[in-house]
C-alpha cells in the first residue's frame, strides 16, 4: 500500500509512458485471438482459439471485479466482505430481466428506425441501465451499515448482509423468478451477443470493457475526491478534523467500486448466459481478495495481474492436481502471504527504486570509462 | 457578548463516567488574541480543547464561535466555520507525502472535493497553498519524503502545517512543542507567532512550557482539577498566589 502514497508525486511522465505496460498489454490482447488464429489454423469460433478466448473472458470480467474490490479494501481501507453482493446482484438483474421482461417487451413493442430494429440495442440499455441502479442501491446498503461501525464489526456485519441476499437468491419460494438453488439458465441473448456463437464479440467487450474501467478508476483514485479516500484510510479522525465528512466519502467509494462490479456481474451472467447463486456467495467475495493480494493491494495492476495469476493457476493446477487443486492454492497462497506480503506489483514498486540504483550501479563502470562530469551527473 | 469575542465557553462541563474533567467551565477568548491555558498534569486542558473543536459533545454547557453556538456541530463543519485544531499526539497521515497532508488540508475548504474524473494536478492553487504552508513551518524541501518518515520535530511542524493549511480564524494549538528538545523549540515558536501575528489569527493555546507561554500569550487561563484558577496577563500570573501554589507548593506540599 506504501507506493500510492509515493505516486502522489506530480506526474511529469507523458501519458503514453506512464501507461506504456498497459497499452501493451491491450495491443497483445486484441491481437491474440487472431494470432492464435493464424498458429493452430482453426477458425476464430472454434477449437483452441475459442477455447482461450473464454478463459481470457473470464480473466477481464474477475479483473474488474477484483479492480473495483481493491478500490475499496486497497484504496479506502474499506473491509468489507460482502463485494459480491454488487456483483452477484448486476448478474441476478440482468439476467432475471432479460429472461422474464424483455421478450414480453421485445414482442409487444418493436422499436425501428428507418428500417433497422433497434429494439434489442434499448432493451439491453435498459437493462443495463437497471443493473447501475441496482448496483448503487447495493453500494448505498453498505455504506449506511458502515456510519456507525468500524473494524471487525463492519467486516462481519458486510459478510451477514451479503448472505442474507445469498439466502434470498437461493430461497425456494422465489423458485418460478430466481430458479432458486439452480440459477438462471439460458438467459436469452440476441446472436451477435451470444458467447457460444459469437465469442469473439463478447471477447472484445469484455476485453473495452476492463480496459475502460482501468482507465476510469486510474482517473478516479488521482482525483481531489480519490486522494480524499486514500486519505480515509490513513487517518479518519484527522479528516474529519480538517473538514471532510469520511462518511460522504466512504459512500463515494462504495457506490463507485459496486458500479463496476454490479457491471462486471452483468457480464459475467452474458458469458455464462445464467445466474447462478454461487456468484453472489462469499466464495466470490474471497476470490476476489485473493486476486487483490496476489497482485498488490492499492495498485490497479495488481488485481489484473491477480486474476491473470488465479485464472492461469486454476486451469492449469486442476490438469496436474485434480480435484485436490484447491489446497495446492491454499499452501502457494500462504506462501505468498508470508513472503510477498504486498502483491506482485506492491512489491515490484517498494523495490523499484532499488532496482534502479542496482542497475545504476551495474551500468556504472561502463560509464566511469569516460570520467565525464556530466554523466555523473544524469546518472547520480 | 461583545463584538471582539470569538469564542466564549459557558458553565461547560465534560464527565467521564464519575470523573469530572472539565467542571463549570467559563471562558472569553478575544478576537486576535493569544491565549494559552495552563494547569498541571491531568487538569482538562486537552478535554477543554476536545470540547471547543467539536471531538467530543459536552455533558453540560454551551459553546459560542462568532456568537453563534456550536455545541452541537460536527467536527468537520466548525473547521468550515474556522476553527483548526493540530494534537498533542502526533496525527498525521503516515503514509501519504509531506506535501499531499498538507494539500489534503487546502483542499478540504475548496469546492473541488466532488471532481472524480480529473487529476489533482490540474487543481495547482492547493499545491502552491500547501507549498507556501511547507515554507511556513519550515519542512521546504521535504515535500516528497513520507510523513511517517519524518523525524518527530518535523512530525511537529507538519502537525502544525496541516492545521494552518486550512486557513482557520481560530487556531488551537495543544501543546505543540511536546516532546521536542529544547532546541527546536524556539523555531517552532517562532512559527506560531508568525502564523497568528502576520495572518491576524486568534490562537488558544495548551502548552508546559513556562518561558515560552509567558513570552508569547497575551492572557493566561490557569487550570487546575477541570477548574479555572486564575485568568489574566503572564505579568499576573506569574505573581499569582494560588498559581504558585498549584504549581509549586502542591508539589512539595505532598513531598513533604
Amino acid at each position: 500500500m506504501a507506493d500510492i502514497a509515493l505516486k502522489t508525486k506530480i506526474n511529469q511522465k507523458s501519458w503514453f509512458k506512464s501507461e506504456r505496460g498497459f497499452l501493451i498489454f491491450i495491443a497483445v490482447m486484441l491481437a491474440f485471438p487472431f494470432v492464435l488464429n493464424l498458429i493452430t489454423g482453426t477458425g476464430l469460433n472454434e477449437g483452441i482459439t475459442k477455447f482461450w478466448q473464454g478463459q481470457f473472458i473470464i480473466f477481464f470480467i474477475m479483473a474488474v471485479f477484483a479492480m473495483s474490490y481493491d478500490l475499496l479494501i486497497g484504496y479506502g481501507g474499506i473491509l468489507s466482505f460482502g463485494h459480491a453482493a454488487s456483483f452477484g446482484g448486476g448478474a441476478y438483474t440482468f439476467a432475471l430481466l432479460m429472461k422474464h421482461w424483455a421478450p414480453n417487451f421485445i414482442k409487444n413493442t418493436p422499436i425501428v428506425i428507418g428500417n433497422t430494429d433497434i429494439t434489442m440495442i434499448v432493451v439491453l440499455l435498459i437493462v443495463l441501465l437497471a443493473v447501475f441502479l441496482v448496483s448503487i442501491l447495493i453500494g448505498l446498503m453498505f455504506a449506511v451499515t458502515s456510519i456507525r461501525l468500524k473494524g471487525t464489526y463492519f467486516a462481519m456485519l458486510t459478510l451477514a448482509l451479503s448472505t442474507a441476499l445469498y439466502i434470498i437468491i437461493k430461497s425456494t419460494d422465489l423458485h418460478q423468478w430466481t430458479g432458486a438453488d439452480e440459477g438462471l439458465h439460458g438467459v436469452p441473448l440476441p446472436v451477435w451477443l451470444n458467447p457460444t456463437q459469437n465469442r469473439l464479440t463478447v471477447y472484445l467487450i469484455s476485453l473495452a470493457f476492463l480496459v475502460l474501467s482501468y482507465f476510469l478508476m486510474k482517473r478516479f483514485v488521482s482525483s481531489p475526491t480519490g486522494h480524499i479516500v486514500i486519505a480515509n484510510r490513513e487517518n479518519e479522525d484527522r479528516m474529519r478534523m480538517i473538514g471532510y465528512n469520511p462518511v460522504t466519502f466512504r459512500t463515494i467509494v462504495f457506490v463507485f467500486a459496486s458500479i463496476f462490479a454490479g457491471l462486471a456481474g452483468a457480464l459475467y451472467s452474458i458469458w455464462n448466459m445464467s445466474a447462478t447463486p454461487t456468484m453472489m456467495s462469499v466464495v466470490t467475495t474471497v476470490n476476489a481478495l485473493i486476486m487483490v493480494i496476489i497482485g498488490g493491494m492499492g495498485t490497479l495492476i495488481g488485481p489484473i495481474f491477480g486474476a491473470a495469476i488465479s485464472q492461469v493457476i486454476q486451469q492449469f493446477f486442476y490438469t496436474w492436481f485434480g480435484a485436490r487443486w484447491p489446497l495446492v492454492f491454499g499452501l502457494l497462497f500462504i506462501f505468498i502471504v508470508m513472503f510477498v506480503p504486498y502483491g506482485i506489483v506492491g512489491t515490484y514498486r517498494m523495490h523499484a527504486f532499488n532496482l534502479r540504483r542496482l542497475r545504476e550501479r551495474l551500468y556504472k563502470p561502463f560509464s566511469r570509462k569516460d570520467e565525464s562530469p556530466e554523466e555523473e551527473k544524469t546518472s547520480g | 457578548m461583545t463584538d471582539n469575542v470569538l469564542v466564549e465557553v459557558e458553565n461547560l462541563r465534560k464527565a467521564f463516567g464519575g470523573l469530572i474533567a472539565v467542571y463549570d467551565v467559563s471562558m472569553q477568548v478575544k478576537v486576535h488574541s493569544m491565549h494559552a491555558i495552563i494547569g498541571p498534569n491531568g487538569a482538562g486542558k486537552t478535554t477543554l480543547f476536545n470540547l471547543i473543536s467539536g471531538v467530543m459533545p459536552p455533558t453540560n454547557g454551551k459553546v459560542f464561535f462568532k456568537g453563534q453556538d456550536i455545541t452541537n456541530v460536527s467536527p468537520q463543519k466548525r473547521a468550515h466555520l474556522g476553527i483548526g485544531r493540530s494534537y498533542q499526539i502526533t496525527n498525521i497521515f503516515p503514509n501519504l507525502t509531506v506535501l499531499e497532508n498538507v494539500r489534503l488540508a487546502a483542499q478540504a475548504l475548496g469546492k473541488d472535493n466532488f471532481k472524480f474524473f480529473q487529476p489533482v494536478e490540474k487543481f495547482t492553487q492547493y499545491i502552491e497553498k500547501a507549498e507556501e504552508v511547507i515554507t511556513i513551518v519550515g519542512l521546504a524541501g521535504r515535500e516528497w519524503v513520507l510523513a511517517r518518515n519524518l523525524s518527530h520535530g518535523e512530525k511537529r511542524k507538519l502537525e502544525l502545517g496541516i492545521m494552518i493549511a486550512c486557513d482557520p480564524e481560530l487556531l488551537l494549538f495543544d501543546e505543540p512543542t511536546a516532546g521536542m528538545s529544547s532546541e527546536q523549540v524556539p523555531e517552532l515558536i517562532e512559527i506560531i507567532h508568525q502564523v497568528v501575528r502576520r495572518y491576524d489569527r486568534t490562537a488558544i493555546l495548551v502548552e508546559h512550557r513556562m518561558d515560552m507561554v509567558m513570552s508569547i500569550s497575551d492572557v493566561i487561563t490557569v487550570m487546575n482539577q477541570g477548574r479555572i484558577l486564575a485568568e489574566g496577563s503572564p505579568h499576573e500570573i506569574a505573581n499569582n498566589d494560588q498559581v504558585q501554589a498549584a504549581y509549586l507548593g502542591d508539589l512539595y506540599g505532598e513531598l513533604a
